[in-house]
């Protein structure tokens, strides 16, 4: 009996060690929502979408704009983007990839209920097939940023005939061009994709199958990883860093992220505004003053973060490469206030979304800002309930995230333009408004670059809207066993390229 | 006895429909717009904000937002997830057997452990086994769920590799993985079940133990081991059932905790990412199955304790 038992488990150890090989298992920090390029809204579930939806174009780890399901582009002229595509790539159900399907698509994430792509595209006044390889797409206004939008879930292809069929629920199988075609999902447990066979380029494809696992708990992720239950895993703590790198059967790749972490400061968004801090620049300027951002990220982050004073990182080609954080000044901080004529120590309230990291940042904020005169008041907030308090302008200062895009304009117009969909602290400047409309039509990246330090002059120097803090890094950890991951400042995990020993 | 069920079966149905009700109307209290939660980044555009109102009825008034939920809900439709859009019914079929599995694996180890423990500490009662039984009790009570869960995974699943971390297979599927990645939730949700048994089981085998009939047995020389089993077990197990169902039943509505440090897809996981990201049908849909699985199981203990005690069947 006994025998036949430990028989049972070599077996059954066989079966596991075999399915190894034949699967990569990457686990995501949570869920990712609807499967569908137009409605979908998580970071996670972009990686994903990596495997299973090709997009007109990528972007390579120096954040350049490179062709993928395209082959190239021209501006016929600052109005009219003329798109040549790939010839012979196919969907999963076996449909061409054409220009039809790429102005089906375009039009899709246009004008179905509900699409989050509208806001991204919403420029797009006409998209035209001129050959089954060429498509015109016209602009009602030039754009700098649009040909960055077709590099992610904007510029993702869809079959026109299974997404028809399918409606609203195309998201439950999503049929596109990527190399891997979707075979299962289990809610809050995992995604399974299967390579697809016919994938324009198969060649750079070896792994058979993709499992994503989701594991919130970012210790039991690690101990997945260290256990070899998992051969990747996405966004591990710096806390972790130290332990993955000591264990030589692991491998860290750690790159700079597109967005940053910042503070939104209620300015003019209701009767929250009204106090010393939203009313007045010098107050809020003595509150930067204050902060010392590199002991911040070292005591919270182990120094693994880029502290910065803008919303651009340095990776961006168009990062203002002179605009850094003021060092520390108590004096100056101290003067400014009584200059301010406030009454010290003064009470500012932080919403702070409930997340241990961002709970400790405040603390240490916390203690250097009382050293100014400042008495932070922490109020920590589940993540869904800070975010109604701020859009209904319940809050004085708010310690948010953003998770960036390639092009600047997304990482500011939302947020400090006046009529910004994201301008929770209804900063209002018109001069900035006005750089900022230039610099969405400046093609030319040097000149761009200027407007852009000029708006970071104004809207954060001169009327300190809001302050900019770090910029996270992007850390996979993954097996030794695992080869050719390519870190790109988006955080995606992209299959081409990947092979597992 | 089949008029005693029917009527208990009447009480059901209000208590569901007021419990729903209930959870609709809280549901209005929760701080966190849904529709700010589906719209993401583009919260800022009212456009956006109003079509996904329209879409998911939230510009309606409750009352005829509960209404439409109900009627639906009468045609077996329990509606959809906002967020992944997959039938609510779907859902709940899906991790039904997740959580049953989880919940009868740890009930077992939890009454294994549980009964025999609290039988022996009252019979040895004062003396160092009982000592013994009642301090690891204490500790299986009063040990955090998360922190022996995350212990258990250092040390089975990193240090020895003995066990996977985390993840659930079904039982269908491959028996043996399956148990393998349920046995280390199991245990830890079992623990704290075995250690609440086991103080009830010995409060009321000590209740029992003082009985007149228990005297009377032994003065008429029953072995004590039948002393013990029939005539102090027996009746000792009343609240024992009682509790064990509701215990049941908590471990059915799901163990959020457990269920999230080892990435079981069950109840519990489901209903707080619903929380979390404000999709109020799958949090419904939940509520009222877990309602609906603890009606079950009360019902089902009253039956127990006409078995049990027979006595009550002419009640």
């Amino acid at each position: 009996m006994r025998r036949l038992i430990l028989a049972a488990m070599l077996l059954a150890g066989a079966a596991s060690a075999q399915g190894v090989t034949q699967n990569l298992r990457i686990g995501l920090r949570e869920d990712p929502d609807i499967m569908d390029p137009t409605l979908a809204r998580t970071f996670v579930g972009r990686i994903v979408f990596a495997a299973i939806c090709d997009k007109l174009f990528d972007i390579n780890e120096r954040l350049e704009i490179v062709p993928q399901l395209a082959t190239g582009h021209v501006w016929d002229d600052p109005r009219t983007l003329r798109i040549t595509l790939r010839p012979g790539v196919k969907f999963h159900d076996g449909e061409p990839m054409d220009a039809e399907a790429v102005r089906y698509s375009l039009n899709r994430h246009l004008t179905l209920q509900g699409s989050f792509r509208r806001g991204e595209i919403n420029g797009v006044t006409a998209v035209e097939v001129v050959d089954p390889l060429t498509v015109l797409i016209r602009l009602a206004e030039p754009s700098a940023a649009f040909l960055s939008q077709l590099t992610d879930r904007a510029g993702m292809v869809v079959s026109p005939r299974a997404a028809e069929a399918a409606g609203r629920n195309f998201g439950l199988r999503p049929i596109c061009a990527g190399p891997y075609r979707f075979t299962e999902r289990v809610a809050q447990d995992r995604i399974v994709v299967d390579r697809f066979a016919d994938y324009w380029n198969a060649a750079a494809v070896t792994i058979p199958r993709i499992t994503y696992q989701i594991i919130t708990d970012s210790t039991v992720r690690l101990a997945n990883l260290q256990s070899g239950a998992l051969e990747m895993v996405q966004s591990v703590d710096p806390d972790d860093v130290a332990a993955v790198r000591r264990n030589n059967r692991l491998r860290l790749s750690i790159s700079d992220e597109l967005g940053y972490q910042s503070l939104t400061i209620n300015i003019g968004n209701g009767a929250r505004a009204q106090t010393p801090m939203g009313q007045d620049a010098r107050v809020r300027a003595a509150f930067e003053l204050a902060l010392d951002r590199q002991v911040l990220n070292q005591v919270v982050y182990e120094g693994m973060f880029n502290p910065t004073a803008q919303p651009v990182p340095p990776t961006n080609p168009l990062h203002v490469p002179g605009f850094l954080p003021e060092p520390r000044n108590l004096d100056r901080a101290r003067a400014l206030l009584r200059e301010a004529g406030v009454r010290t120590p003064l009470a500012v309230e932080m919403t702070v979304p409930n997340s241990p990291d961002l709970r400790q940042a405040a603390e240490v904020m916390q203690a250097m800002l009382r050293e100014a005169g400042f008495e932070l008041r922490i109020n920590t907030m589940e993540f869904a309930s800070s975010l109604q308090a701020a859009v209904r302008g319940d809050f004085e200062t708010y310690l948010l995230a953003w998770s960036g895009r390639v092009d600047p304009d997304g990482n500011s117009y939302t947020f400090m333009h006046s009529r910004g969909p994201q301008n929770d602290g209804r900063y209002s400047n018109p001069e900035v408004d006005r750089l900022l409309d230039a610099a969405r039509i400046e093609t030319d990246t040097a000149r761009r670059r200027d407007i852009y330090g000029q708006i970071w002059a104004i809207a954060i120097r001169q009327d300190r809207s809001r302050i900019y803090l770090w910029h996270r890094k992007n850390i996979v950890a993954h097996s030794a066993r695992l080869t050719g991951f390519v870190a790109i400042p988006d955080g995606l995990i992209r299959p081409q390229g990947l092979r597992l020993q | 006895m089949i008029t005693w069920f029917i009527r208990r079966l009447g009480q059901i149905l209000p208590t569901l429909l007021i419990l729903s009700f209930g959870i609709f109307a809280l549901q209005q209290l929760m701080p966190g717009d849904p529709a700010l939660i589906l719209a993401g980044e583009d919260r800022g555009d009212p456009r956006v904000l109003a079509e996904i109102r329209a879409e998911l009825m939230l510009d309606r008034p409750l009352l005829a937002q509960y209404g439409h939920w109900l009627w639906r809900l009468l045609h077996g439709d329990f509606g959809f997830s906002w967020r992944i859009r997959v039938p609510v019914g779907e859902l709940l079929l899906a991790k039904l057997p997740v959580t049953a599995q989880l919940a009868a694996m740890s009930f077992v180890i939890g009454v294994v452990i549980g009964v025999p423990a609290g039988v022996l500490s009252a019979v040895w009662k004062d003396r160092p086994l009982d000592w013994l039984v009642n301090g690891i009790a204490l500790f299986g009570i009063s040990m955090p769920n998360f922190w022996l869960g995350i212990m258990m995974i250092l040390l089975f699943s990193v240090q020895l590799g003995w066990l996977p971390p985390s993840g659930y297979v079904p039982l269908w599927e491959d028996p043996w993985q399956s148990l393998a990645t349920t046995i280390m939730p199991a245990f830890v949700l079992g623990t704290g079940v075995a250690s609440v048994l086991m103080r009830h089981t010995r409060a009321a085998m000590l209740g029992a133990l003082e009985q007149d009939y228990v005297r009377t047995a032994r003065a008429k020389g029953v072995a004590e081991r039948v002393v013990i089993f029939r005539h102090a077990l027996r009746n000792a197990l009343i609240p024992v059932v009682t509790l064990g169902t509701i215990e049941f039943g908590r471990l059915m509505a799901g163990a959020v905790l457990t269920e999230q440090i080892f990435s079981i897809p069950g109840f519990g996981k489901l209903v707080v990412d619903a929380v979390f990201n404000r999709d109020y049908p799958v949090v419904q849909g939940v509520v009222l199955a877990t309602a609906l699985i603890f009606v079950a199981l009360s019902l089902l203990a009253d039956v127990l304790y006409m078995l049990i005690n027979p006595r009550l069947r002419t009640a």
